[in-house]
């Protein structure tokens, strides 16, 4: 650990140059990020070719299953693959940077009892590896669009947009877990279970139309995900698929508040963490 | 110039006695909730569950620059919880340390290591943990890969490190890490005597060039050797502070469970039977250099005095002295005579220079004919033997049980005359 050249430690004594010293240790977080990233294949025979088979095997699945067996339409003029791969891309995106940012503090609990660094770096980092992934089955994608010959969108400047909003979703519930799992280990089983039952709960398998009309469409699109997966699909794949302008702002506003609320508590529970690692 | 000032520090922790293992389940949690609730009782279980524990009360010390600072005291006397709050791993309670200058710490040798890395890229990854800047790493890399001495291993995850090759590599990123205060803990009980040397001289170094240094060790010796002023811990509070042998007598003399006497004065509730009863066992050491703790040059004298019951009867003495773990060290014994009624005493002694550093048991038997046991006085008394070292800049656990002085020469036996 090393700081800048003088300082006063007291209770509460760290709040104040708290933001600086992250931004101090930005080369420490650009290495946990790159020793995540390596250390992800390690003694594995198929390696990185995990990143591309996983997106490939859940989407045959889910076509199979959905689309062939339960027969669920996609919205007119789209293919059921693209749609379901779309959906899945930015979903696995999300559900990845969720868990891994729930575990990071526990994971690296080595860390927060022998040395000093802002907490935040620890769940920050553990973002790099799900983008990676991300990148992998975005470039997947974009291979079966050729394939399907599915003309590209100019809707897809607005990626970044829904790709932002997903980190920021993906941190706003990482941090709140991230905090319960050092304290109640419970969460740790728990995280599995609700990206499973997630999946279902956002639509990546169907269309969000399918909620149209219904009691409870309203609860439906408070899911923040919601309206990033029908805007993601809607930016690669065209006006054709579903997207609703409006569910933007209420995403947005959602989004953001859920961070801002997670990011307090982190910061209020962070120093107790050593007691409980 | 002080370094470090430290006010009034405190460090509270909530002990709560109802969850032993660790963190409580969310269970736990709910259950005691819908407990409360359906109790209606205005209980105060909340306070009777909690107790504090002050594992610091109001230290203040300063430390000046260039001082090496030796921490002593037993286990949880708070120094790891300063050691924590130095390194700002946790916050004090109350009051508050100014630091000037960069303060790096080592509490544990290889932090953040992750086995399937490489030692290259565990070096730049515990770096950056430690707080080293890239360029940093990078300029002393080949100086930390020569330390540790893994050249050969160097693109090998370290999970295929032998434990010395890893304490080594991870002891060899800290020592490059230049800062103008190092806080060490405990570094030294682990790696080989070779290693322990380099570390111990790498930290002598680091206090030469006007660094300061902390220090936290139960190896005395080493305090003694590298620290010029010491702390003393107890029960959270810093009890003495001031020069290093000072300190370290004070605190040996405190710090041991030894007994070195028993004695009953009444026949009739001293220990034994209708034959024989103990009425004293005694040690005495000859102190050496005015200093009041038996070290390995001390000569020990032990001194048994029973009670004869049985006019006439035939006995001798057996002593054995056990090491702290129960293993037999030696077995000596009296001759046999015979005694009338009354008080029979025994005397043994044994040398200084003969048992090494550590803690003794003492038990007695009281043996009738050369044969029958009367009375076997068990672990009757315990006493530490100090370590002392003389022309020696080696300080790891000296080993075996015990360390006589021999002789043992050596000596030139030929010269090889160059041309």
């Amino acid at each position: 650990m090393a700081t800048q050249h003088t300082i006063t430690i007291k209770a509460g004594g760290s709040e104040k140059d708290y933001w600086k010293d992250l931004w101090l240790n930005r080369q420490l977080l650009w290495i946990l990020s790159k020793r995540d990233i390596s250390v992800r294949y390690k003694q594995t025979l198929l390696g990185v070719a995990w990143s591309v088979l996983r997106p490939i095997m859940t989407m045959t699945v889910m076509v199979f299953v959905f689309s062939y067996l339960a027969k669920i339409k996609s919205d007119p003029g789209v293919p059921y693959p693209l749609m379901v791969l779309s959906g899945l891309t930015i979903w696995t995106f999300f559900a990845n940077t969720f868990t891994q940012i729930s575990n990071s503090i526990l994971i690296n609990g080595n860390l927060v009892s022998k040395v000093y660094f802002p907490r935040l770096l620890m769940p920050l980092s553990s973002i790099a590896v799900g983008f990676v992934d991300f990148l992998i089955a975005f470039g997947i994608f974009m291979v079966m669009t050729l394939f399907f010959k599915h003309p590209i969108s100019w809707n897809i400047v607005f990626l970044p947009c829904f790709i932002l909003l997903t980190f920021i979703t993906s941190l706003g519930f990482g941090l709140f877990f991230a905090v319960l799992n050092v304290r109640f280990r419970d969460i740790g089983q728990l995280i599995p279970f609700l990206v499973q039952v997630g999946m279902y709960a956002v639509p990546v398998a169907y269309s969000s139309t399918l909620a149209k009309g219904t009691w409870f469409e309203k609860y439906y699109n408070l899911n923040p995900l919601v309206g990033i997966i029908d805007g993601f699909r809607w930016c690669l794949l065209g006006d054709k698929a579903y997207f609703n302008p409006q569910s933007l702002y209420s995403t947005t506003i959602i989004s953001f508040s859920i961070l801002i609320l997670s990011l307090i508590y982190f910061r209020k529970k962070e120093k107790t963490f050593v007691d409980h690692i | 110039m002080p370094v470090i000032v430290a006010e009034d520090i405190s460090k509270k922790y909530i002990i709560d006695h109802q969850r032993k293992n660790g963190s409580p389940s969310l269970r736990d949690i709910v259950t005691e909730k819908v407990d409360k609730m359906f109790s209606r009782k205005q209980d105060n279980s909340d306070f009777a569950e909690k107790e504090e524990f002050w594992a610091l009360r109001d230290v203040n010390f300063s430390i000046d620059q260039g001082d090496r600072i030796g921490i002593v005291g037993h286990n949880g006397a708070g120094k790891s919880t300063l050691l924590k709050i130095l390194s700002r791993i946790t916050e004090p309670t109350t009051g508050q340390i100014k630091i000037d200058g960069r303060i790096a710490s080592l509490l544990e040798v290889g932090t953040g290591f992750h086995p399937e890395l490489t030692g290259r890229e565990n070096i730049f990854l515990n770096g950056a943990i430690l707080g080293m800047a890239k360029s940093e790493i990078r300029q002393s890399f080949d100086a930390i890969v020569d330390f540790a001495g893994v050249e050969k291993f160097l693109d090998t995850p370290v999970k295929r490190y032998s434990s010395g090759m890893y304490v080594r590599l991870g002891f060899a990123i800290a020592a490059h890490l230049n800062p103008e205060i190092l806080i060490v803990d405990e570094v030294l009980a682990v790696g080989d005597t070779e290693f322990q040397k380099k570390c111990l001289g790498k930290m002598r170094d680091v206090s030469e060039s006007g660094r300061t240094l902390i220090f936290v060790s139960h190896n005395l010796t080493a305090i003694q050797a590298l620290c010029n002023k010491s702390f003393y811990f107890e029960k959270g509070m810093l009890i003495d502070q001031g020069e290093t042998t000072h300190i370290v007598t004070n605190y040996l003399s405190k710090v041991s469970h030894k007994t070195l006497e028993k004695h009953w004065d009444n026949i009739e509730s001293a220990p034994g039977n209708d034959q024989v009863r103990v009425k004293r066992f005694k040690l005495f050491p000859e102190y050496q250099d005015d200093l009041n703790h038996i070290d390995v040059r001390t000569p020990i004298n032990f001194q048994f005095e029973f009670w004869n019951l049985v006019e006439g009867a035939s006995l001798n003495l057996s002593m054995h002295l056990y090491t702290f773990t129960g293993e037999c060290i030696f077995n000596v014994g009296t001759q046999a005579e015979t005694f009338s009624k009354g008080l029979v005493s025994g005397v043994c002694e044994i040398p200084g220079h003969f048992l090494n550093d550590g803690s003794y048991v003492v038990s007695m038997m009281i043996v009738k004919d050369t044969s029958t046991v009367l009375y076997n006085m068990e672990e009757a008394l315990i006493f530490d033997i100090e370590d002392y070292r003389e022309n020696v800049t080696w300080y790891g656990k000296w080993p075996g049980y015990i360390r006589p002085q021999l002789n043992f020469s050596i000596r030139q036996t030929e010269h090889v005359v160059n041309d």
